[in-house]
């Protein structure tokens, strides 16, 4: 599952920071992506959201510290 | 409207487009504005318009109209959107002592105009405001209405005291974002949290439509306004298909689907009598095309309401050309209209300018969905609107009497033109500003001119203004043609001269010239200077000043010397 979000996530990535040999993992944070600032961190958790068709929550968007918890995040979602 | 994604409309960034000449486009808010920043840059770019933006620190909107040295009185937008968020409104509300709040509305309108008019004072541009969007905060329920402190009663009245300003401020456009949020929804059009991280008080994918609304307001002012809709028949303005179902197979009215169709007919009649011309593209055979329209009891369009009418089995690419050769208008203020995806396909193709909506499967949505597409903005409404087909059937009897003259003077000499000039007035301004904003074609210089604008140069002794209308045994063209001549200190300037093209080669250029030169002469002046500024669709007046006996004084300026200027000879008297 995690494996399979993660690949997804990438697609979304890459469209959003318009990167196509952009590569993310788990320990990804904005540090590492050029352009993840705090204006395009709100683009990004729109697609992210439309993508998956899930929502985060204020505390979730504000508190994402990686790649990682963001995949955590929305695999709980989904199973709910 | 465009089929894109805020990503994309993103990636255009600072991409130039190379179709139109930078635009200034000013963007001040009271809340986040980046995203809707990129938005609109991009949705412009979309639409080939090089749009330049300015957009102003977040709720700096008072610190930015206040000084008079701000960033943005020097950046001369000849566009400002100013963005005032439900939230903020909101948030005054609740600060406001309870005792005041039944005159809140007056207030806010009041400041509102204030800041309407300092930067009227200050600049020559357009502005834009979006109307407040609704909020039922949920304190009086059903008694909201009644009780005037409630806070939908006051975002009402405040609505009202805007729409009532845009009849006041001629340069003032109203946005309303409410039909886009009824079409996504309100979970889709905004995001709580975004507001309450970012003060972003629309989502990036609702600020694709929102983006369309502004761009095609801008186009609008600037002339690039949608004049024509093309239809096909069969499917599309009745169900089924009259060649083989004939009159009464026909479904329009009451008979089975037919009232979806009527409905899109009904529509498009109000189109019709805004001012957009109607025109038939269809396969079919032209009798069995035009009868429904002239004997089916319950069509809502007759064939007096098309300015244009093709019925033949030739393909719908040359057909659409040789409706845009008849009502010699551009393709890219046309739209078309078919259920047929080949069709709609082909044009595309054919005619990338012509705008193709993808007409929905189902005929019980075409209605709400071309409404919804905001193909037909527009930056004025005269009597000229009202009557326009009406002009171009008349234009088809001219056309069908010169081909059985002998000679175009032959021709010129039995239309019997006559042509009233005279100095503007009041009750033609509305035209004057509307022709100086959408004549592309015949126009020197393309200067456009606001409605006040031009009462104002009607009252200044520098100008000299003249308008122009011509009638013949067919009826009446109007109002067609408008001259501004500004007095220099050693010459009279053509300040403005354009024309509509509907009145092309009839000797009415030739006549303006010798009228401009009389003026000239009354007013003893003994040069009259002219100018010609290029612009992507102007190039039919290049070589104007010249065929009209002015020489060529390089840099697009053209002279003519009163003493030696030789008058021409028309068939148009003056009444």
């Amino acid at each position: 599952m995690n494996a399979e979000i993660l690949k997804k996530l990438t697609k979304v990535f890459k469209e959003v920071f318009d990167d196509a040999s952009l590569k993310i993992s788990e320990k990804t944070t904005a540090k590492d992506v050029e352009g993840w600032d705090s204006l395009m961190h709100i683009t990004l958790i729109a697609e992210v959201e439309d993508a998956f068709r899930v929502r985060f929550s204020m505390k979730e968007v504000t508190g994402m510290k990686n790649v990682g918890e963001m995949i955590d995040l929305i695999e709980k979602k989904k199973a709910k | 409207m465009k089929d894109v994604t805020y990503l994309k409309l993103l990636r255009n960034g600072s991409k130039a487009a190379p179709a139109y000449p930078v635009h200034r486009f000013a963007l001040l808010g009271d809340c986040a504005t980046q995203h809707l920043c990129a938005a609109i840059r991009g949705y412009a770019y979309e639409e080939g318009e090089n749009f330049q933006m300015f957009e102003a620190d977040y709720d700096q909107i008072d610190a930015q109209l206040m000084d008079e040295n701000s960033e943005f009185y020097a950046f001369d937008p000849e566009t400002v959107l100013l963005f005032m968020c439900t939230e903020k409104l909101y948030k005054r509300f609740t600060a406001c002592p309870v005792l005041e709040r039944a005159s809140f509305y007056e207030a806010e309108a009041k400041k509102i105009r204030s800041s309407f008019e300092r930067i009227n004072r200050r600049l020559k541009t357009n502005i834009l405001f979006f109307l407040f969007l609704k909020m039922d905060d949920g304190v009086f329920g059903s008694y909201a209405y009644t009780e005037k402190t409630s806070f939908p009663y006051q975002l009402a009245k405040l609505n009202n005291c805007l729409i009532d300003m845009a009849g006041e401020i001629g340069n003032l456009r109203l946005i309303d974002l409410e039909p886009v949020r009824a079409r996504m929804g309100d979970r889709a059009f905004k995001d709580e949290k975004m507001y309450a991280i970012a003060k972003m008080p629309i989502s990036t994918s609702a600020l694709v439509p929102v983006s369309n609304l502004v761009v095609e307001a801008v186009k609008a002012r600037k002339g690039r306004i949608r004049k024509c809709a093309i239809l096909d028949l069969d499917n599309t303005l009745w169900g089924g298909v009259i060649g083989d179902d004939g009159m009464s197979g026909i479904q329009i009215g009451e008979l089975n689907q037919g009232h979806a169709f009527t409905e899109f007919q009904t529509w498009l009649k109000e189109l019709k009598n805004r001012g957009i011309m109607l025109a038939v593209c269809s396969k079919n055979d032209e009798k069995n095309a035009k009868e429904p329209f002239i004997s089916h009891p319950e069509m809502v369009l007759r064939l007096n309401d098309f300015s244009a009418f093709v019925a033949n089995w030739e393909d719908k690419a040359g057909n659409i050309r040789r409706i845009q050769k008849e009502l010699n208008i551009g393709f890219d203020s046309m739209v078309f209209f078919d259920d047929n995806p080949f069709e709609r396909n082909l044009v595309r193709t054919m005619l990338p300018e012509v705008e193709v909506p993808e007409l929905p499967e189902d005929p019980a949505m075409y209605t709400s969905f071309a409404r919804a597409q905001n193909l037909f903005d527009t930056a004025s409404f005269s009597d000229e609107d009202r009557v326009r087909t009406e002009r171009y059937l008349a234009e088809q009897k001219r056309s069908s009497m010169s081909l059985e003259m002998e000679s175009y003077d032959d021709y010129l000499k039995a239309l019997e033109m006559k042509a009233v000039v005279s100095a503007f007035d009041e009750f033609h301004t509305p035209r004057i500003a509307q022709l100086t904003q959408r004549s592309n074609q015949f126009n020197v210089r393309t200067v456009r001119y606001t409605d006040e604008e031009i009462a104002r140069i009607s009252e200044d002794d520098r100008y000299i203004t003249r308008y122009y209308k011509l009638s013949d045994r067919f009826g009446d063209h109007g109002l067609i043609s408008v001259v501004i001549l500004e007095k220099r200190a050693d010459h009279l300037f053509v300040n403005e001269w354009l024309m509509s093209c509907r009145v092309l080669k009839r000797g009415m250029e030739q006549f303006i010239a010798d009228s401009i030169i009389s003026v000239a002469q009354k007013e003893g002046f003994t040069k009259v200077v002219g100018e010609y500024i290029p612009t992507a669709k102007n190039g039919m007046v290049k070589n104007l000043f010249s065929d009209m006996g002015f020489r060529d004084a390089c840099d697009g300026k053209f002279v003519a010397d009163v003493e030696t200027y030789k008058k021409h000879n028309t068939y148009i008297t003056e009444e």
